[in-house]
């Protein structure tokens, strides 16, 4: 399946970006809307941790300081949101669109016009999103989850601004991942099987039918509840015939593969990292490529999981409790390969690697709260408490967010042909992940003695550990503005330029190419042997 | 950006400071409570096992990495291996996990085989969650009442109060659910508005509480006591102020409390005949409003518009008391105002719309009589 397209570019040579504002407008290039992604999801991850600052400021001691209850939840609901569909995924997207061509030879993603377009349609339903902050009545107050009857019945009228923003969204994934599908099943190099492909592209193809597997039926759950809303339909009103649990079966049949789209393309960078600092192969590829294979299967078998307290039936449970603790056994895979890479090998620690070092380390603990949210009787207790808090921030936050953070350290040089400094990242890196473990560790504690989630205020007994967590949560939030300068300097000329090897040991396609790369990638295309 | 971080020192260093300080109002709960009930202790069990597993998978996983961190190191010398795949090896680590669940998938099977089963019990209480207080029905004592936030707690929570002393706050309420020690009590657990979740931890369970769904949840108490929980379900602006208070009694203690409940729902059915005065009327009234819709309307009566609409000012005030009535009784369909008729007595029903019409300065000196509020429903 390799491709003709890729070698007949021959007229490119002399022609750049346009000039201006217009480029980005107009662009079709990979890198250029690589990075509008990148940079969208770096504003939107500021902003959704600003909203996170709001609520560990309220929850930094009892009693209401700052906000009241209401503007709390619209906090707690756009964090969640923001963070999800505006930060993690568009980053991804942003990490697909520059690497993937360059690390399969091609010169350009497959489609580049729906490229654009799939970038253009992002701004607008975040501002649409955020705008509901200054509506009458206030933003979406239901949680990212928006559980029906809360978010139809009982939604604030900005509601239908937050469902067509979902729509936007979700039409914006999909042409996304149709575009990486395409491009990968069509544009590699001569000799690149799909068994000699980088994680990163593996993960990432596997991701893409998650997309789409998935993006319509949360659109579907969405048009439900605008109908719910104003026409008239009962889809979800159990007083019209409906059942609002099935809104949940729905909800959760996309959320599901939902947070596997987050940390499958995370695997991916780390399985490109490690090997580069250890000097060593990867080990076990073919068992790791089986493993997410083996997890996007079962990330559609298992949603139900979020909801052992619903009242479902016995047997329900039963079988929703064993498949979950299954996935267990291709996440161990993968971690027990990464360690098994690592010995024996020959490392060093720059900051790439420091990273994705933590990313094991704290992902795993997030896998290992997953196991015990898992076991349904436990979940009993667990269920909707800071426990979960903590179990899903540790696989998003030092999971998928570390991972593109680790990413943004080992490409970057290659994007830009300047190094970063790597004292600054060194600072980063302990701040953050000190910062991180003081924010989220304590919040196990906090689930386990009974404080539930989503709560602008709190008893007395959990006083000490909010603090704590909050104390955390500032530290944190301040040192991503060091990424953000650092960020800004290497793009101006950082601690000097970057070979085009960067890393000692680095390997694959897109090494072989001149730090920064030419505007259209690889215009011949070279031979994988 | 080095200033940056001294100030973030100093901020850390002085926060430390009131953290200390405030060591001595809190605690440090670690664990799940085991509780006081076979399925909560069952539960606890589990939950110690599934961790004790996990952190001895930890151990060995982050001990063999910190192993090669330190000793597999380019600046030690190592020179790398170049390994990549062992069938053998990656078999093992498929198949030893696999058969590790598998032992944990047992004892887990049987805690939730028991915890779900609630047939054959001694009673029945059916909970609803409202926004946001909950209902306790006694099927077969024929008891009813809602249970709200205490009123202590609800002054402390407002914006800009200090909690700090306040006993039990944000976790005591006004009428606590009761409950008889050593009985298989079963809870129909349903919701007249949006989906809530009744938690009591010391139960080991909660049960989501939803529309059009009565869901089966059972306990059996050993031991008298007051046990506290809160709604877990996301439930709109005051999902944080609904605690669960259970107090479980030994059974003479508990049947004197059912006669204890009858008798005064007796002395309030009494009170629906006779004709009330506006002082009377008032002192009541504010009691009922400040229970059931200070949460939305504000004691001030201003509300938070548009969602919650001012009293003060509404049109309400200059249309005939039946229409008021009507209102409170019935609700407003499609909005947070709920239908009062099946939650207030004809008593509760008079004194709230007659404080409305009189409170904040309106005095308009209209009294709703009980036998009003019987004739509107």
């Amino acid at each position: 399946m390799t491709s003709v397209a890729a070698t007949t570019d021959d007229h490119n040579t002399h022609h750049g970006p346009a000039k201006g504002l217009m480029r980005w407008v107009v662009t079709t290039n990979h890198k250029d809307i690589g990075s509008l992604y990148l940079w969208l999801a770096f504003i939107m991850f500021l902003a959704g941790g600003a909203m996170a600052m709001v609520i560990r400021a309220e929850l930094f001691q009892p009693g209401l300081q700052f906000v009241r209850p209401e503007f709390f939840n619209q906090m707690t609901t756009l964090h969640g949101l923001v963070m999800v569909f505006g930060a993690v995924m568009p980053a991804w997207t942003g990490f697909a669109n520059w690497l993937l061509p360059m690390m399969i030879g091609a010169p350009d993603m497959a489609l580049p016009m729906m490229n654009n377009w799939s970038f253009w349609l992002l701004p607008f339903a975040f501002i649409m999103l955020v705008s509901t902050l200054f509506m009458e009545g206030g933003a979406p107050n239901f949680g990212w989850t928006f559980y029906a009857p809360l978010s139809t019945t009982y939604g604030p009228d900005s509601t239908d601004f937050f469902i067509f923003a979902i729509h936007l969204m979700g039409i914006s994934s999909i042409m996304g991942a149709i575009n990486v599908i395409v491009t990968i099943l069509n544009m590699r190099a001569p000799g690149m099987t799909l068994l000699k492909m980088p994680l990163f592209v593996w993960t990432w193809l596997i991701t893409a039918f998650l997309l789409i597997a998935v993006m319509p039926v949360l659109a579907g759950a969405v048009t439900m509840m605008l109908t719910d809303r104003n026409f008239g339909t009962s889809f979800f009103d159990a007083a019209g015939g409906g059942d609002p649990v099935m809104f949940q079966h729905v909800f959760w049949f996309f959320g599901h593969p939902e947070v596997y789209i987050m940390i499958l393309p995370a695997f991916g960078v780390i399985s490109q990292i490690v090997p580069t600092f250890a000097r060593k192969p990867l080990f076990g590829y073919t068992s790791m490529v089986y493993a997410v294979g083996a997890i996007a299967f079962l990330s559609f078998a298992v949603w139900a999981h979020h909801m052992f307290t619903t009242g479902m039936p016995l047997a329900g449970e039963l079988y929703f409790m064993y498949a979950t603790v299954l996935i267990a056994v291709p996440t161990g895979v993968k971690i027990f390969n990464w360690a098994a890479t690592m010995w024996k090998g020959s490392m060093t620690f720059e900051t790439p690697m420091l990273f994705a070092l933590a990313f094991i380390f704290l992902f795993t603990i997030g896998g290992f709260s997953g196991l015990m949210l898992g076991v349904g009787p436990a979940d009993m207790q667990y269920h909707d408490t800071y426990f979960v808090v903590a179990h899903f921030h540790y696989v998003l936050v030092t999971g998928a967010v570390f991972a593109l953070i680790a990413a943004t350290y080992y490409w970057l040089p290659k994007f830009t042909g300047n190094m970063y400094s790597e004292k600054w990242g060194r600072i980063h890196f302990w701040l953050s992940t000190i910062a991180v473990n003081v924010l989220f560790f304590p919040q196990h504690f906090l689930g386990l003695a009974g404080m539930p989630r989503r709560i602008p205020d709190y008893a007395l007994q959990f006083a000490d550990f909010n603090m704590i967590s909050s104390l955390g949560a500032f530290v944190f939030g301040a040192s991503q503005l060091i990424f953000l300068c650092l960020v800004i300097h290497t793009i101006r000329g950082g601690s000097g330029k970057a070979t085009d090897q960067v890393w000692e040991a680095a390997e694959g396609l897109e090494w072989t190419l001149p730090s920064p790369p030419p505007y259209h990638s690889f215009s011949t295309a070279p031979e994988v042997k | 950006m080095l200033l940056v971080i001294k100030k973030l020192g100093s901020l850390v260093l002085c926060a430390f400071g009131l953290l200390a300080s405030s060591v001595a109002m809190a605690d440090y709960q670690l664990n799940m409570t085991p509780g006081v009930t076979q399925v909560s202790r069952d539960v606890y069990w589990l939950h110690s096992l599934v961790l004790v597993f996990c952190v001895v998978i930890a151990l060995g996983v982050f001990g063999a990495m910190i192993y090669s961190l330190i000793y597999h190191r380019k600046s030690k010398g190592a020179v790398a291996a170049q390994f990549h795949e062992n069938t053998a090896v990656e078999i093992a680590w498929t198949v030893i996990p696999f058969i590790a669940l598998i032992g944990l998938a047992i004892p887990a099977t049987k805690t939730l085989i028991e915890l779900e089963d609630s047939s054959d019990p001694d009673m029945s209480i059916k909970v609803t969650g409202y926004q946001w207080k909950w209902q306790y029905e006694y099927l077969d004592e024929g008891i009813s009442f809602f249970s709200n936030l205490s009123e202590t707690s609800r002054a402390a929570a407002a914006l800009g109060q200090d909690p700090t002393g306040v006993e039990n706050y944000l976790l005591d309420v006004d009428n606590p659910i009761v409950v008889p020690i050593n009985k298989k009590v079963r809870f129909l657990v349903t919701a007249n508005d949006v989906i809530h979740s009744w938690w009591v931890p010391a139960l080991g369970w909660k049960q989501d509480a939803i529309p059009g769904f009565i869901n089966t949840a059972w306990t059996k108490i050993d031991e008298p006591g007051t046990y506290r929980g809160q709604c877990a379900e996301l439930c709109g602006k005051d999902h944080g102020y609904m605690p669960v208070v259970l107090i479980a009694k030994t059974e003479e203690d508990y049947a004197a409390w059912v006669a204890e409940q009858q008798a005064a729902a007796a002395a309030e059915a009494s009170g629906a005949t006779k004709t009330w005065a506006l002082a009377d009327l008032m002192a009541k009234g504010e009691r009922v409003y400040a229970t059931n819709c200070a949460a939305c309307h504000q004691p001030n009566g201003q509300g938070i518009p548009p969602a919650f609409p001012s009293l003060v000012t509404s049109p309400l005030l200059g249309q005939p008391v039946a229409e008021h009535i009507n209102v409170v009784v019935n609700g407003r369909p499609g909005t947070a105002m709920q239908a009062f008729g099946a939650q207030l007595s004809d008593v509760d029903l008079a004194a709230v719309v007659t404080y409305e019409r009189n409170a904040w300065g309106i005095d308009s000196g209209e009294i709703v009589q009980p036998a009003e509020a019987k004739a509107a429903r």
